[in-house]
């Protein structure tokens, strides 16, 4: 792999017949130092500050993930119908651009924060818990009992960051294939839940979904799978009932 | 993904602790089930220690294999492939043991007492084992 290599402790050669980044460094005196900080401490920091100001507020958390297009906001209008009669909702939105999401989901009585993660220079693809922490005070956190998280769309990079959030959620369309879980497994592994969205349309597609489920069983064993359609609201009241299985909502 | 923002997190973590040394190899530690591209990480590393005091240091990747713990049998095994069923017994309920490290080891510097012209000469300094 190219430059990962060791050098021998100890080991005098002269300059020339190693080619080697800083041959100075040979010369002087090298001192080892310590670091053992993780990479991703920073974010790991604030992620576990978010959980702390949830769980002080008395909030469950869940951080919604799924590719562009799945039906995530969908769903979220219709558990939001479902429930904001029941239980105080708050909705953290993540987008690049636009606030297309977050007005989508005014007016179900449900409070709403948006992060916009593009700043005029296209945007970062995922939520990540700095990100996160600057909405939360634009949040009524005490007056909350669920925050949903609605991540930027895409299947690779939200499963790397933790939120502080207390489950994940994916939501899948049946309109993506079987064979998704097996391409992404780290996205699959990562998440307690997903929602098979889109089942309105099964008679249009060659969708097979025992293979599908085959396939997710395959990288994520224990995931809860539900079928849904954010369209016409079937499966939506068992996905409801999964949140509140899940300790979730009360 | 994100490697050069991993490079500039990794470029923060080393200034840190060099505190004003010269930075002569950074040492970071990589486990198979991280999202991270070794090659992809090196070549964005140039970009960020391009100016004292990283200028020239090395990035040294240390890969850890992704190993699992089956909760069935207690088999422990490498994970070959993506999917984590136990080898073994091929039971579901594994565990991971290693592979999702993703940190900065340590770093080496330049001692500045020895730094300057004359150095040729010199034996190298006795370096701590890692």
């Amino acid at each position: 792999m190219g430059r990962f290599h060791r050098h021998e402790d100890g080991t005098i050669h002269s300059h020339d017949d190693h080619d080697h980044g800083d041959l100075s460094g040979y010369a002087t005196g090298r001192e080892r130092v310590e670091v053992l900080e993780a990479i991703f401490g920073e974010n790991d920091r604030l992620a576990a500050a978010n959980r702390s100001d949830f769980d002080t507020a008395g909030v469950r958390v869940i951080n919604m993930m799924s590719a562009p297009g799945a039906g995530k906001t969908a769903l979220l209008q219709q558990t939001l119908k479902l429930l904001s009669g029941r239980i105080r909702i708050g909705v953290l939105e993540g987008d690049i651009e636009t606030s297309l999401d977050a007005d989508r989901l005014e007016g179900f009585g449900a409070a709403i924060a948006l992060v916009n993660t593009g700043q005029g220079f296209g945007g970062e693809c995922h939520l990540d818990a700095p990100m996160v922490r600057s909405a939360l005070p634009r949040l009524p956190l005490p007056d909350l009992d669920l925050l949903i998280i609605e991540n930027v769309g895409n299947l690779v990079c939200p499963a790397e960051f933790s939120v502080g959030e207390h489950a994940r959620a994916m939501v899948y369309a049946i309109t993506e294939g079987e064979e998704k879980p097996l391409k992404y497994p780290l996205m699959f592994r990562s998440v307690d839940v997903v929602v098979v969205n889109k089942i309105d349309l099964l008679p249009h597609l060659d969708f097979d979904l025992g293979q599908f489920r085959k396939n997710l069983a395959a990288v994520n064993p224990g995931v809860a799978v539900i079928e849904a359609s954010a369209r016409t609201g079937d499966g939506v009241d068992r996905w409801c009932d999964w949140l509140a299985a899940s300790g979730l909502i009360a | 993904m994100h490697e050069l923002s991993i490079c500039a997190s990794i470029a923060e973590i080393v200034r840190r602790h060099a505190a004003g040394r010269r930075v002569l190899s950074v040492s970071v530690r990589l486990g198979q089930l991280r999202q991270v591209v070794p090659e992809t990480l090196e070549f964005c590393w140039n970009a960020v220690s391009s100016d004292a005091p990283l200028s020239g240091a090395a990035l040294e990747i240390e890969f850890v294999p992704g190993v699992i713990e089956c909760g069935e049998c207690g088999e422990r095994s490498a994970l070959a492939d993506p999917f984590p069923r136990c080898p073994a017994c091929g039971g579901v309920a594994v565990s991971v043991v290693s592979g999702e490290e993703f940190y900065v080891d340590s770093i080496d510097v330049a001692d500045p007492a020895t730094t300057g012209a004359g150095g040729h000469e010199a034996a190298p300094t006795a370096r701590p084992s890692a």
